[in-house]
């Protein structure tokens, strides 16, 4: 039992869960603040995974080299994406955004890209120069369950200062007159038209800045771990969605205690339900199965919650129109 | 959007309910796939497989050394060209890692592998099985079948076939996708688990219970339009009738493509299910599956007979009305509920025939309808949300597409070939071959 209590606080701090939430700020941008329907932020993470990662192993480049390609080929997905769609309707950049990410998982995991992707197996050891950075002395830290090596406290300082970072950053944003002319485009696009703003510019700065972010998340992922295509399917958009409604939309603060709680209940559940079949006390389910439960709780959470609570937790019912 | 606790809280109870009779449609799948010849194994968690095939037949004996936390196994391929092996329950999702590695000794004589890299990482990523991809470098079929079933002789010719039959299956989700679109606006993301339901339960009838394949097929069909009819009843009215914005319909069918997808996988299982029938035809001096042929004359004709029911009929009419303008359609008389539920009927029905079909095209597993949903989106853009005629049309483009792409560029990357059209049509012509300029706002 107090292992899967620490299991659920150990997955508030996760320096996952400090990505999902620097990816879920850029499309709180996106979707809660410009109105735009960003459902490829897998995409800008698969740039940001595979940027750094390719970089630095095929091309040897520096670590902030490698950061500097990632956030180069970021801007350039925003451009390719938002050219061709920021004009239509809205639920043509849904369309959009949803099959381009889907044909960057087709194209790193191809057999065919083997050499420099690393195909359907995916990339590692490309940290080594992150971890150099490290100033922390070698050695565990911490106490009872929340034991780390140095690596491990040195991505969480570093992960969970960005997202503090970011949110701060996304807060000034909105205020600014910048983020009230893009909250005008969320309410009504043709007033702030016609008031001589540039509608379209103003999506596609959005839409870069929030994509960055979802690249830099993308980064921050693959650290601690290896680049593996298979992480960048929809199911990664749609996590982010929920965590983002689940704190909500046209927030700040939502996106991050979105992933904060998101990842704790899945924690939870999944280890309950786990500690429950092994003790015989649930029979109707095999370890197997316990697996896909999370993706069906998610699944329901994300419909309940944008039937009965649309706004999120902390959201303001006024403030968000799903329009479009 | 006021509304009081009370509302709410039968809302909530609906529609938990109509998951729960959602679900129960598939108590009957449930059982069957209980009386599967292998009984589930309880320690078996964490599984790492692969298919060795050359041509579309599997190879035999081929060997694998599978290490890891906990693992030291070496797996060899059985007749299929399969192989597997076990991970421990002590196998973290995220952070173990396991490498595969080929005994290329084993391989068929002069065989050598792609990519010289007999190795492979693996790491399961909340899911519980793994696959590990090893393909043979490329050497010229000689004549056998398997897979589709087709051959390489005339691979233009083949590649044709291949994409009008995907076309034409295509083209049936497509038609239900943009006749729901074209009523109620909404896009449906969890159109593609009918199409999964289809293929799924024609499997369970036809391979489990051991049906013949007309009658299972008919029943699938039957299944998945019940299974239309119950989403419109129990989810999309209460949430139409609640004004709720289409965005939010929108998201609200991400979550319940979620929730059926992974309820399919619980039951279900993470594999393939093989769905391949009998005999192959010489057509032109290509060899067919019978059965693909067959599928694609029943699929013209289930779209003529669906274009006369849409001209033709009053209720066809009425629903073309209320699709061009339900305010107006409503002006004079039309009860456009009951038009939107035969909407829901008729769509559920086609995408169940194309769930079948495709189930045996290209076999059935639990993401089957979501592997395809992008080219049915992609269809629907490209002839022009939401005109009958426009979906038919981008879906055989799309399924030509798809096929022929093959030709060019390394299948593995078909469906990508057909979602980058796509995005280069809409940057030429948003509106799709056959829309108008207005609905492109």
């Amino acid at each position: 039992m107090d292992l899967i209590f620490s299991n659920a606080v150990n997955a508030l701090f996760d320096p996952m869960t400090a990505a999902y939430a620097i990816a879920a700020i850029g499309i709180a941008l996106h979707f809660g603040f410009t109105g735009l329907l960003n459902f490829g932020q897998a995409s800008f993470m698969a740039v940001g995974a595979y940027g750094f990662a390719i970089a630095t192993i095929s091309f040897h480049l520096p670590f902030w080299g490698a950061v500097a390609v990632s956030v180069g080929l970021s801007v350039l997905l925003a451009f390719l994406l938002g050219i061709p769609t920021l004009r239509l309707r809205s639920d043509y950049l849904a369309i959009v955004t949803i099959a381009a990410s889907e044909m960057l998982r087709y194209a790193v995991s191809t057999t065919s890209a083997q050499p420099l992707t690393g195909g359907p197996q995916g990339l590692n050891n490309y940290s080594t120069e992150f971890y150099g950075l490290n100033p922390i002395p070698v050695g565990t830290y911490g106490f009872w369950n929340f034991t780390y090596s140095e690596r491990e406290v040195f991505i969480r300082i570093v992960s969970w200062s960005l997202v503090i970072v970011f949110a701060i950053v996304l807060a000034i944003l909105v205020r600014s007159p910048w983020g009230r002319v893009i909250k005008g485009i969320r309410e009504d696009e043709d007033a702030v038209r016609s008031l001589g703003k540039n509608v379209y510019a103003y999506k596609m700065q959005s839409l870069v800045v929030g994509g960055l972010l979802g690249t830099i998340a993308g980064i921050l992922f693959v650290i601690p771990r290896s680049v593996q295509p298979g992480n960048y399917g929809t199911q990664l958009t749609f996590f982010l969605w929920t965590m983002l409604l689940l704190g909500g939309a046209s927030t700040v603060i939502g996106s991050v205690v979105g992933a904060m709680i998101f990842w704790g209940l899945l924690s939870l559940s999944d280890d309950l339900l786990r500690a429950g079949v092994d003790n015989g006390v649930i029979t109707f389910l095999t370890n197997d199965q316990v697996g896909t439960i999370r993706f069906i709780i998610v699944g329901l959470g994300l419909m309940l919650l944008v039937i009965f609570r649309p706004q999120g937790i902390f959201g303001n019912k006024k403030e968000l129109q799903f329009n479009g | 959007m006021l509304h009081s606790p009370m509302r709410a809280k039968r809302l909530i109870i609906k529609l938990l309910s109509s998951l729960v009779m959602i679900f129960a449609v598939f108590a009957s799948a449930n059982a069957a796939s209980a009386a599967t010849p292998e009984p589930v194994d309880p320690s078996k968690i964490f599984t790492i497989s692969g298919t060795m095939s050359d041509c579309g037949k599997g190879i035999a004996g081929v060997n694998f050394h599978i290490v890891g936390p906990g693992l030291d196994v070496i797996s060899t391929t059985d007749k299929t060209g399969r192989w597997e092996a076990t991970a421990p329950q002590t196998t973290k999702y995220d952070t173990d890692r396991f490498t595969v590695e080929i005994d290329v000794n084993t391989l068929p004589k002069g065989r050598k592998l792609f990519i010289d890299n007999t190795k492979r990482t693996i790491v399961f990523n909340h899911v519980n099985s793994a696959s590990a991809t090893f393909k043979l470098a490329e050497i010229k079929c000689a004549g056998t079948t398997g897979g589709n079933g087709t051959t390489a002789e005339n691979p233009g010719l083949n590649a044709l076939f291949n994409g009008i039959n995907l076309g034409l299956m295509l083209a049936m989700a497509a038609i239900g996708l943009s006749l729901i679109y074209g009523t109620t606006g909404l896009s449906n993301f969890a159109h593609g688990e009918m199409v999964t339901v289809g293929a799924l339960t024609l499997w369970t009838f036809n391979k489990v219970l051991l049906w013949d394949l007309i009658p299972s097929a008919l029943l699938a069909i039957a299944i998945v339009t019940l299974f239309g009819w119950a989403q419109d009843a129990f989810i999309w009215k209460p949430l139409r009738k609640r004004k709720i914005g289409l965005t939010q319909m929108m998201i609200v069918s991400i979550g319940l493509s979620m929730v059926v997808r992974y309820f399919l996988q619980m039951i279900y299982g993470g594999n393939t299910k093989v769905l391949t029938q009998g005999s192959t035809w010489q057509v032109l001096g290509v060899r067919i599956p019978a059965v693909n042929i067959i599928c694609s004359g029943i699929s013209i004709l289930v779209l003529i007979a669906f274009t006369l029911f849409l001209t033709r009929t009053r209720i066809g009419k009425a629903t073309r009305a209320v699709s061009d303008n339900p305010a107006l359609a409503a002006s004079t008389g039309i009860d456009v509920e009951k038009i939107i539920r035969v909407v829901w009927v008729v769509s559920a029905m086609l995408t169940g025939i194309s769930g079948v079909f495709i189930g045996l095209y290209m076999q059935a597993a639990w993401d089957t309808g979501f592997s395809i949903i992008l080219l049915v989106f992609a269809a629907v853009t490209l002839g022009g949300l939401g005109t009958s005629s426009g979906a038919a049309i981008g879906a055989m483009i799309i399924g030509l597409i798809v096929e022929l792409s093959t030709l060019i560029i390394p299948s593995d990357l078909k469906f990508a070939a057909a979602l980058a059209v796509l995005i280069i049509i809409l940057l030429v012509r948003p509106q799709g071959v056959m829309g108008r300029r207005q609905r492109i706002g």
